[in-house]
């Protein structure tokens, strides 16, 4: 794959590839409560960048990227906001139009590659099935960069490959398979979640490896999804932190990990085991669990289990302050001499 | 029962295998070939000692962890336990003995009954064992084992899925403790449980240790969560150890390639670590353990393979 990108397309004014504002996403079952499972995020993405949205299970994190590729059921879900891609507001646009744009301007790789790579259907037609529809390839021409790209992602003897099935593949070679129909046809921007946690810890090395190198050469966007703060710390320059449906912290990275401000960023960063940390010592964990979260709507939701909770935090919602590059959501913020 | 005097290891493992036979054919079930899950494992446990057992998946660990614990049947090798050899222990004898072993599984949910309560989940085990003193007495046991795993006495009346992932763990722990075990194995187990609250149930692991004198064997895909609970770590790969150390020392100076390469593997939450550091990238993938391959099971991936001196010989690396 070369540098080389399909047309160059007008930006937004902020210069970002993709602008989400205010993304809300509310599952609503009937006889049920609705919950608010993304609740008002907004983040840029600019040409070429490596964002990530790090969070535990129920953050929001998933459902923010389905949302932006619409992958979302109509039914039982509302979701309002705005996501900008070009100047056009992907949510507003038709099913037939989405679809044109899915795959070639943006596209994603998932977590479990065998439950999104189809099962009965060879590896090579699924990737040629991408090139035929999109870039109009007739067969052999489809076929012949199918080989290449599934080389290019580091599978080995690729033509043989080409007529393999899912489940003849390895845990990794799905994943690069999957890659590889991800950027047939060099989408701007690639979403990528949680897409080594199946994966093996030499094979996740391997997979993010290539997806860096990959993100140098094409100049494509990538957003990390991941509950793993040690992918992100290796990879994103830009990171968010999510909690509840909500970014409570965001900044550069190096920043983010060395003097994290939100309760939960810095509670979580000196909880995790450590292989550099002398072991045998007490982790220093959070308290409780995300089923004590409060709603957002008129407190913090982490006040139950913060460290830091003052009397504002329950019973006032904080909101999103910007300082310095840095996003913080907090009453009580962690000072920035601490650590 | 013959019980020793608390002197040698609690649990000695010799030259452990398991092969799982592969089938094929509707009437005659030939055997076509074996699964060389565990191939010849020795290793040591001290009494109060924690070992961990590393590897990626498909190694063997889980299959090891079940076979020490007389899950699966050990194809050969000898495994004692406090000075009775438990590969070869068979009905009432092995059924009072697995009191004194336990395991702690991965996925709460699905090593727990849903139709039991907490407190009827708890109470099979007592009685199993012959533990149960009476009413009164039992009750007073199980709040005493729910408090001890930091859950409240209510909870003993509640139902598997009213409960959080970590909540649920830490009932897999009182269930495991109930019957006062020596040995505890836990496979995996934190590895199904958020970031925030794997910190919690490791530190319960370790607070049940310090009061109760428990043995660990703690396998886990997760090199950090190993090395921080363990004194010793064993590394696994295609069904043999292929390094043991204490856990600071493997850390330190680890000598064999493939715990070099796994090391180097694990993402560090520290961007300028991240930055510097060199990946020992491993090539291909983990191969079959149907058809292992000759000599060093990890020649076909190693970065320093050199030729060897036989080519069936399987050589200390180090």
């Amino acid at each position: 794959m070369t540098a080389a990108h399909s047309a160059a397309a007008p930006l937004t004014e902020t210069g970002a590839l993709l602008s989400v504002r205010d993304l809300r996403v509310v599952f609503q079952r009937r006889g049920e409560p609705p919950t608010v499972a993304v609740d008002g995020v907004s983040f840029d993405v600019a040409p070429g960048q490596v964002v990530g949205l790090v969070g535990e299970s129920g953050c929001g994190k998933s459902v923010t990227s389905m949302a932006v590729m619409r992958l979302l059921p109509d039914r039982g879900v509302r979701v309002g906001g705005s996501v900008v891609m070009d100047g056009v507001d992907l949510l507003t646009l038709s099913d037939d139009e989405m679809r044109r744009r899915r795959g070639r301007d943006l596209s994603m790789v998932f977590q479990d590659p065998l439950t999104s790579l189809n099962p009965v259907i060879p590896i090579g037609l699924q990737v040629t099935e991408v090139l035929r529809r999109h870039r109009g390839m007739n067969k052999e021409a489809a076929r012949k960069a199918a080989a290449e790209l599934l080389e290019r992602v580091g599978i080995p003897d690729p033509r043989r490959r080409l007529d393999s099935y899912p489940h003849q593949l390895s845990g990794g070679m799905r994943q690069r398979a999957l890659i590889a129909i991800a950027l047939a046809c060099r989408p701007r921007l690639l979403i990528a979640d949680e897409p080594t946690t199946a994966l093996d810890v030499t094979i996740q090395a391997q997979i993010l490896e290539l997806l860096k190198e990959l993100v140098r050469e094409t100049g494509a966007a990538l957003i990390m999804i991941t509950h793993d703060l040690g992918v992100v710390a290796g990879l994103c320059e830009t990171v968010n932190v999510l909690y509840g449906g909500r970014i409570v912290e965001r900044a550069q990275r190096h920043r983010l990990f060395t003097t994290p401000r939100h309760p939960y960023t810095h509670g979580l960063l000196r909880s995790i085991p450590r292989l550099d940390a002398p072991p045998g010592e007490e982790l220093p964990a959070i308290r409780g669990s995300v089923v004590d979260n409060l709603p957002w709507a008129d407190n913090c939701a982490f006040a139950p289990r913060c460290p830091r909770a003052v009397e504002r935090c329950v019973g006032v919602s904080p909101e999103e302050e910007t300082t310095g590059g840095r996003l913080l959501r907090c009453h009580n913020p962690v000072p920035a001499s601490a650590d | 029962m013959t019980e020793t005097d608390g002197a040698g290891p609690l649990l000695d493992v010799r030259d452990l295998a398991v092969h799982f036979p592969i089938k094929r054919g509707l009437l005659l079930d030939r055997t076509v070939g074996h699964v060389y899950a565990v191939d010849g494992v020795s290793l040591q446990i001290a009494r109060g000692e924690t070992y961990g057992l590393v590897g990626e998946s498909g190694c063997g660990k889980s299959t090891l962890g079940r076979a020490i614990l007389r899950l699966v049947e050990p194809t050969a090798g000898q495994v004692t336990f406090d000075g009775v050899d438990v590969a070869h222990l068979h009905g009432e004898r092995l059924r009072t003995m697995r009191r004194r072993f336990q395991m702690v599984f991965q996925d709460p949910m699905s090593s727990l009954d849903p139709r039991q309560s907490v407190e009827s989940l708890l109470l099979e085990g007592l009685r199993a064992h012959g533990l149960s003193r009476g009413p009164a007495a039992d009750s007073a046991r199980l709040r005493e084992l729910v408090d001890s795993v930091g859950l409240p006495a209510a909870a003993l009346r509640r139902y598997p899925h009213e409960f959080s992932g970590g909540q649920r763990q830490r009932i897999g722990i009182a269930r495991a403790l109930s019957v006062e075990p020596d040995l505890v194995v836990a496979d995996e187990p934190v590895s199904a449980l958020d970031v925030s609250v794997q910190a919690q149930v490791l530190n319960l692991l370790g607070r049940l240790q310090a009061e109760l004198g428990l043995t660990y064997l703690v396998i886990a895909h997760d090199l950090a969560v190993v090395r921080h609970v363990s004194d010793r770590v064993g590394v696994m790969y295609l069904g043999g150890i292929v390094e043991e150390a204490p856990s600071q020392a493997l850390y330190d100076d680890p000598q064999h390639p493939y715990t070099r390469a796994l090391l180097s593997a694990v993402p560090v939450p520290d961007p300028e670590l991240e930055d510097r550091r060199e990946r020992i990238l491993l090539t291909g993938d983990l191969p079959s353990p149907a058809a292992p391959p000759a000599g060093c099971r990890f020649h076909t991936r190693c970065p320093w393979r050199q030729r060897p001196a036989a080519p069936t010989s399987v050589p200390r690396c180090g």
